[in-house]
């Protein structure tokens, strides 16, 4: 086996990553900041792959442009869901948190099944055909630009919540949720807005995905369960270690698939999320609290 | 007579002449709901009594199908032999998944994460034994269908039937001596307060790794019924996560920690998912997924609007405490 083609892989798995990252980029802010493990993750995003494909298919809408509706609609339908259910549910215990977004994860996956059916559906443009060369590696046009996007949007979300006021208030409700409500925060509304940007990550995630996997509704849990892996590895909380730890399993699921056998190459990932839960909970990038 | 007695005497005597009433489906149905029951009772010894989340539940499941599955398959062995195999290797699974996350500190989100991740570890991993026949599945012979025959657990619908409704009697007999018992005083002190509980003494490690051993164990056995009730069985199938979720479903619907809770839970969510799907099919609708959507929603409302589940309200009504 070549070097050049493992060394193609890899690259082809860090940028694939760079998208997971995004992806699990969106659960670790929900997770950090309203304290609830988001089990609708990977179905929320399976919803905005459907989007982009069918507004492909109606419009042929470039999914890189249909990104700015999708997550439009993904802010919203985040805030909503927040503000009208999980915040009722701040002050239960964990189990009843965690089933209720499986209960929505459940329906949004076989609603989609109801809805489109349980065949495959793919979006084609020109430029998925084409690569960029350097010498004898080749980089595909529509995998760099997915991987692009996830950067821009990560920075773009890093600088709010460095940069702007509100980014800082939601930051404080996460360190401290009494002394967040003592100095008059309206935590319940920033935590809703915190949703609204996770949902806002997935939508992002899932729009440049359309371009590289074909999208059914069976994906959903698959990305739920990628998500996890992906946030834990990296640290819960932890927004560079959630791009990290998209990268490490994007990498390593492309050249375990290559060098082992693809069927086997999700083994690597969950095999990866045991050690990582047993030896360093707190994730290989993330700080010990 | 207390109430709860006159209930469980009526409930088993119509349990009991069921099968004479019903047709060949609805006894599929009650053959169901009492598998879930079953399953749901067993998966609460854990999260209802110890307080320890577990979301992948359908490990033990599998492992109790496939051990008693390939020893009928390879050797001939019918089920009553692997019967006791099944029981302890997922006994053993159980102990060892306990050991290593108790042992490392693992609780709540983390464990039920960590309980997913074997499930889908192990899911994975049978794909590619082929011993087991791999992602293409492992096929049960299916001989004789109509004269019984205990031993091999082979016979009409309605053997099934009683032999789902004795486990689902046992395992109601089991937990509600297990919750008289030393150990379930000691879980449910657990389960309120780990910290408070290992203060007054309670050895808290021991005592959870041996809520999941009994777990995992009792969950094995309605695994080898699942495999000589369907015959074949497939690791996407049978190790799935949604498998996992559907086995919680009769405990939070009917009331986590209740003894009642699960049967009554899996009989709402099971009735209700199949009255909706063949409401759908009679206006012509037969849709893939809508099972799945009943099964959310009835999780969603009743999360929702009765955290505590359905039985204890229901409880509270009929006087029974």
């Amino acid at each position: 086996m070549s070097f050049d083609l493992v060394a193609n892989v890899a690259i082809s798995g860090i940028l694939t990553g760079l998208v997971y990252g995004l992806m699990a980029l969106g659960l670790s802010v929900i997770f950090g900041v309203v304290r609830v493990v988001n089990f609708a993750h990977g179905q929320m995003m399976s919803v905005a792959m459907y989007a982009a494909a069918l507004l492909f298919a109606r419009f042929e809408l470039d999914p890189f442009l249909a990104v700015a509706p999708v997550a439009v609609a993904f802010f919203v339908l985040g805030y909503a869901l927040q503000a009208g259910l999980i915040n009722r549910f701040i002050t239960r215990p964990e189990h009843s948190q965690f089933l209720l977004l499986v209960a929505v994860g459940l329906i949004l996956v076989n609603g989609l099944l109801m809805a489109f059916g349980p065949d495959a559906r793919s979006v084609q443009v020109d430029y998925q055909l084409e690569s960029f060369e350097f010498g004898d590696i080749l980089i595909d046009k529509a995998r760099a630009y997915a991987a692009g996007l996830a950067i821009v949007t990560a920075l773009l979300l890093g600088g709010f919540f460095r940069f702007t006021w509100t980014g800082v208030a939601i930051r404080a409700c996460a360190d401290n949720y009494f002394a967040a409500r003592v100095v008059g925060l309206h935590v319940r509304r920033l935590y809703a807005l915190t949703f609204g940007l996770g949902a806002v990550c997935v939508a992002v995630a899932g729009c440049a995905l359309t371009l590289l996997v074909d999208v059914t509704p069976s994906l959903g849990p698959h990305y739920t369960l990628l998500a996890f892996v992906i946030v834990i590895v990296g640290g819960l909380g932890s927004m560079i270690g959630a791009l990290l730890g998209g990268v490490l399993i994007g990498v390593s699921e492309a050249v375990g698939g290559l060098l082992i056998s693809p069927s086997a190459k999700s083994m690597l990932s969950f095999g990866l999320l045991i050690v990582v839960l047993l030896l360093r909970p707190q994730g290989l990038f993330g700080r010990r609290s | 007579m207390s109430r709860a007695a006159l209930l469980l005497t009526g409930l088993l005597a119509v349990a009991l002449v069921f099968p004479w009433l019903a047709g060949g489906y609805a006894l599929s149905v009650g053959t169901l709901i009492l598998y879930f029951a079953y399953t749901s009772q067993s998966w609460n010894v854990m999260m209802g009594f110890a307080g320890q989340l577990s979301l992948g539940h359908a490990l033990y499941v599998g492992i109790g199908a496939y051990a008693a599955g390939a020893l009928f398959y390879h050797f001939g062995i019918g089920p009553w032999a692997g019967l006791p195999l099944a029981v302890a290797l997922a006994a053993l699974a159980g102990v060892v998944i306990a050991c290593l996350a108790f042992r490392f500190g693992v609780s709540g989100v983390y464990f039920a994460l960590l309980t997913i991740a074997f499930a889908e570890f192990t899911r994975i991993g049978f794909d590619h034994v082929s011993w087991t026949g791999g992602p293409g599945g492992m096929f049960l012979k299916v001989e004789q269908r109509d004269s019984i025959d205990l031993v091999h657990l082979r016979g009409p619908p309605a053997l099934y039937y009683y032999v789902m409704l004795a486990l689902t009697a046992g395992a109601l007999a089991l937990c509600s001596r297990l919750l008289g018992s030393r150990a379930g005083y000691y879980w449910r002190a657990i389960r309120e307060n780990e910290e408070a509980a290992q203060a007054l003494g309670i050895n808290v490690f021991r005592w959870k790794v041996l809520a999941m051993a009994i777990s995992a164990g009792m969950t094995a056995i309605s695994g080898v019924f699942f495999a000589f009730y369907n015959n074949s069985l497939f690791p996407e199938q049978v190790f799935n996560t949604g498998r996992s979720i559907e086995i919680v479903l009769g405990s939070v619907i009917g009331g986590v920690g209740t003894l009642f809770g699960p049967i009554f839970g899996a009989a709402v969510f099971t009735l209700l998912s199949e009255g909706a799907t063949e409401a759908l099919r009679a206006v012509g609708w037969e849709i893939p997924g809508s099972k799945g959507v009943v099964y959310g929603v009835v999780l969603l409302l009743v999360i929702v609007f009765l955290p505590q589940g359905i039985w204890p309200p229901l409880a509270r009504r009929l006087g029974i405490r």
